[in-house]
């Protein structure tokens, strides 16, 4: 197929695949595998596109004209690229998972399930591949809206709580800033196309340029800078798969992809490094990673914990790429693919702990390592690899991070990202210690692990974490791509 | 053509055929209406002098860029509408009254039709009144005995609202010796005492204002909207207040001109007040309102609001979002009409605690309601982010940002009465008030859902919509220079 084809498939395949799932709503085992090849097709599709972007190329597709001048379009750029091959492969493990999950849980409404998943997949394909601004609200606000029925699945009264909350905040910010910044750009630049070296430069003196910064980056709800982080922790009343996929990698992700592309294409690296409007980004997103990380240390409910280091985990993408340095863009791009596998693992984990045992809570887990030691394994790899312990994927993002940072003399971040390391370790090294050194409670009912669909999940996951180098190669080079040296 | 329709059912007095002939005129008249717009928009303003009088004295038709917008826009409603009101209105009227109905929807049509197409101002308000009569007989045609007061309250109101205007066509007529429109443009500029035609100009606004339910005005279209019956509420939304609309953008601009509307009166400043307060306290009543057709009628008012409010910036990208919105706030309040009558005639009445687990009862209706919900907060891929757009836009390079913040903040006050519909039909349990599961009738879903896909189309491909609207806003704007 010729690229443009391959964009198309991949934008039409999951929505083909959600009516397809619709379709066999009676038949489980159909439904499922439906799902599965989706995935499969899906992913074949993505990595049909690789090669070329390796080699410089870049797809293009015009759809139509949406407004005067402005086109529903799409382009595979390298970052775009990435993201969609994280997100994609990714999937295909979740699916298996949820499989076990959500059969082990007999949870309702499993064909809605899987519709919104495959149409959530759909909405982050159009993300990571949008030629240009409107073309990405576009697919962002589409997921923000069918990500809302996953995460008011359970329907009761917490999953409305949440559910408003999550729909607040992301329709609130995205509507209230980022539209108009949107709107703004276009007023000021006359184009919304993604452009290297930005659409903005001399078009607008230093303080709109920070202005609009400040709208684009609070606008993107979806990278949970605070304050606009609190729809994240509300949106774990979802089932965990949902948490695992769209919570950890595809939504929160399209909110740091979207930054970074915002700040490469929109405003241009260089640019904004000349003109200092960036100057406070740093400063908003150390915070966010040091109180979320201290957040994290004082949450009991391991889901909880999980969705505050995310917070603080998204804003090292944000910091390393406000410090708008070509090393901790690359950093930042890495840290996107390796937070992925990393915490797609770690809530796996908690998933399956929930599913064997029912616990929900960090201060039960004592002894649970002795019960499900796979389940503890991935947790550990997980962990680890988020401090950034070597092989593991996270340490080879954090290197890039703290080599860039230290190379263009920017003391404070380094700080803020050492204190970081340690408060990360001190809020998962406790789990894993309870979890294998500590005796289990006395009189507790004995169950064992989790069924063998979620373990095989964490296991698939687990060796991405650790086998990261063999593959970094990829994500490298897309990152120098993006970055252009 | 309608108007030929209306007394014809009068003489059949038979539902059956008295729909035929309605829904033979509606389509008649909407073809005739795209054809018109083609025209336009190959070779310019039409005219037709009836009775071959020549303009100043006989009563000129003519269409132009704006006119043949609007036309195409309400004949395509009362084209998707006549179908809807087959199932519906057999429900709702008894069976005497069913060949009424038509008859008065056809008079109504013509009204509307009339008004738009017009080229002399008091032929316009004979127009009005035709229209609107009609549309008081309509309204009292409600199953609910509230619907006759309610209709007795437009009628007062209306009938005011009227008698202003045809006081300042009067004194206008006074101060320049003509009726028509563009006969009028001319000689205004040549008047020297103002202070008559001024006069003339605050009552025409005020009445015009009535009609279109600006506030402080609307207190006449809750009611009517939340009594008429369905069939009525979704063909008066989407049309009845976009003519007022109309006539209030053509004086403004084509006959009177911005000099006198903006320099002598601070019109754009009151008209820019009144529109915020629209806007905010129409948009918080709605988030109050526990029946769905009042819910979605004061949302009417504050739509109405963004329409004023683009009118009275009166720059290009202004005016094309107040026409762009004019057409797309037309047809997504048209389905939401078209499918609450749905709701109402499969659970009695449209109220929020009737929709409880409404999306697993009646699946179809409840996700077009969400999809003109969206359009009507203005999400990305509807219509009505086309017009928030350009309303946003429209703001920004008049230089205040206040009124694009103001804009998109009022928006999520949108999402809030939307998500009230949302989680009462897919996160509340079905209860006692809750409809049997089974869907409204396909005639009336058709075209609801013909107005659904309408609304997601004009979200994408907008080269309709807002080339139109780009016409009309240059030729407002070339007309009142």
């Amino acid at each position: 197929m010729s690229p443009a084809q391959l964009i198309v498939a991949s934008l039409a395949l999951p929505v083909a695949g959600a009516v397809g799932i619709a379709l066999c709503g009676r038949w489980p085992n159909l439904r499922e595998s439906v799902t599965l090849a989706t995935a499969v097709a899906l992913f074949a599709c993505v990595l049909g596109l690789l090669p070329g972007v390796l080699e410089g190329s870049v797809p293009q597709l015009f759809v139509l004209e949406m407004l005067p001048g402005i086109a529903l379009g799409f382009r595979v750029e390298p970052l775009g690229m990435l993201f969609a091959l994280v997100a994609s492969g990714l999937w295909i493990v979740n699916s298996i998972y949820s499989i076990g999950y959500m059969r082990a849980n007999d949870e309702p409404h499993q064909t809605r399930f899987y519709v919104c998943f495959a149409l959530a997949l759909a909405a982050t394909m159009g993300i990571a591949f949008a030629s240009n601004l409107l073309t990405m609200f576009l697919f962002y606000e589409a997921l923000t809206l069918v990500t809302y029925p996953l995460v008011t699945h359970h329907g009761d009264a917490e999953a409305r709580a949440g559910g408003r909350t999550y729909l607040g905040y992301l329709l609130g910010t995205s509507i209230g800033l980022l539209l108009p910044a949107i709107i703004a750009t276009w007023a000021i630049a006359g184009t919304l196309e993604f452009t290297r070296g930005g659409i903005l430069g001399g078009a607008a003196s230093n303080a709109a340029l920070g202005a609009l910064l400040a709208l684009y980056m609070f606008g993107i709800g979806k990278a949970a800078l605070m304050p606009v982080h609190r729809w994240l922790p509300a949106a774990m009343v979802a089932p965990t798969p949902v948490s695992a996929l769209l919570h950890a990698v595809a939504v929160v992700k399209a909110g740091v992809f979207a930054v970074v592309k915002v700040i490469v294409y929109v405003f241009g690296v260089g640019a904004l490094a000349q003109v200092r409007a960036a100057d406070w980004l740093p400063a908003v997103a150390g915070f966010t990673i040091i109180a979320a990380s201290i957040v994290a240390l004082y949450s009991d409910n391991l889901k909880r914990r999980l969705a505050y280091s995310t917070v603080s985990q998204l804003s090292y993408v944000v910091l390393a790429a406000a410090l708008l340095t070509p090393l901790t863009v690359v950093g930042a791009v890495i840290h996107l693919a390796a937070h992925a596998v990393s915490k797609i693992t770690l809530f796996f984990a908690a998933g399956a702990i929930y599913t064997a045992s029912g616990k929900t809570e960090v201060s039960q887990l004592d002894g649970i390592g002795r019960r499900m030691p796979w389940t503890m394994l991935a947790f550990t790899v997980g962990a680890l690899s988020l401090i950034g312990i070597p092989p593991a994927a996270g340490f080879v993002s954090k290197w890039f991070i703290f080599t860039g940072a230290a190379a263009a003399g920017k003391y404070v971040a380094l700080t803020v990202l050492a204190v970081s390391t340690l408060l990360n370790a001190a809020y998962f090294l406790p789990i894993v210690y309870a979890a294998f050194f500590r005796p289990p409670p006395d009189g507790e009912a004995a169950h064992g692990e989790a069924p063998w669909p979620m373990i095989a999940a964490m296991m698939a996951t687990s060796v991405l974490v650790l086998g990261f180098a063999a593959y970094a190669g990829v994500p490298l080079a897309l990152a120098r791509a993006l970055a252009g040296g | 053509m309608p108007l030929i329709a209306a007394p014809l059912t009068v003489l059949i007095r038979r539902s059956a055929p008295a729909w035929a002939v309605a829904a033979a005129a509606c389509t008649f008249s909407f073809v005739a209406a795209v054809l018109l717009a083609a025209e336009v928009a190959a070779h310019g303003p039409i005219s037709y002098h009836i009775g071959s009088w020549a303009p100043p004295w006989g009563i000129e038709y003519r269409v132009d860029a704006l006119s043949a917008f609007v036309l195409v826009l309400v004949s395509g409603m009362a084209t998707v509408v006549v179908p809807y009101a087959w199932r519906s209105v057999a429900a709702e009227l008894p069976r005497d009254q069913v060949y009424l109905f038509y008859t008065m929807f056809c008079l109504c049509l013509s009204g509307l039709l009339g008004m738009t197409i017009t080229g002399d101002a008091f032929n316009l308000f004979v127009f009005m009144e035709i229209g609107s009569l009609s549309s008081y007989v309509l309204i009292a045609l409600g199953r609910d005995r509230r619907a006759q007061y309610a209709s007795y309250q437009y009628l007062v109101l209306g009938t005011i609202g009227a008698t202003f205007y045809v006081i300042g066509i009067g004194i206008l007529y006074l101060a320049t010796g003509t009726l028509n429109i563009a006969d009028l443009a001319q000689r205004l500029q040549h008047v020297e005492n103002l202070r008559p035609v001024l006069a003339g100009l605050a009552f025409i606004t005020v009445g015009v204002s009535l009609k279109l339910a600006l506030f402080p005005l609307h207190l006449w279209l809750p009611n009517a909207y939340t009594y008429a019956p369905s069939a009525v509420t979704a063909f008066l939304a989407a049309t009845a207040t976009k003519v007022s609309v109309y006539v209030l953008l053509r004086f403004y601009f084509t006959v009177f001109g911005l000099h006198l509307v903006a320099e002598r009166l601070p019109m754009k400043e009151i008209l820019l007040v009144l529109s915020i307060v629209a806007i905010v306290s129409a948009s918080l009543v709605a988030l109050y309102q526990s029946d769905l057709k009042r819910l979605f009628a004061y949302s009417s008012v504050a739509q109405i609001g963004y329409i004023t409010l683009g009118t009275s910036l009166a720059s290009r990208d202004g005016l094309i979002a107040a026409v762009v919105h004019l057409f797309n706030h037309g047809i997504t309040k048209g389905a939401l009409f078209l499918l609450l009558g749905g709701v109402a005639l499969r659970a009695g009445r449209a109220g929020l605690d009737r929709v409880r687990g409404l999306g697993r009862a009646m699946p179809l209706t409840s996700l077009g309601i969400v999809i003109a919900g969206l359009s009507l907060i203005g999400v990305p891929g509807t219509a009505g982010f086309v017009s928030k757009w350009y309303l946003v836009l429209a703001a920004i390079e008049a230089g205040s940002w206040w009124l694009a913040a103001f804009v998109v903040a009022t928006s999520l006050i949108a999402v809030a009465y939307v998500w009230r519909f949302v989680e009462a039909a897919y996160l509340c349990e079905p209860d006692a008030g809750t409809p049997e599961p089974g869907e409204a009738p396909l005639v009336m879903l058709l075209p609801a859902w013909l107005l659904v896909a309408a609304c997601v189309y004009f979200g994408f491909d907008t080269s309709y919509t807002v080339e139109g609207a780009r016409r009309a806003a240059l030729l407002l704007l070339g007309a009142s220079q």
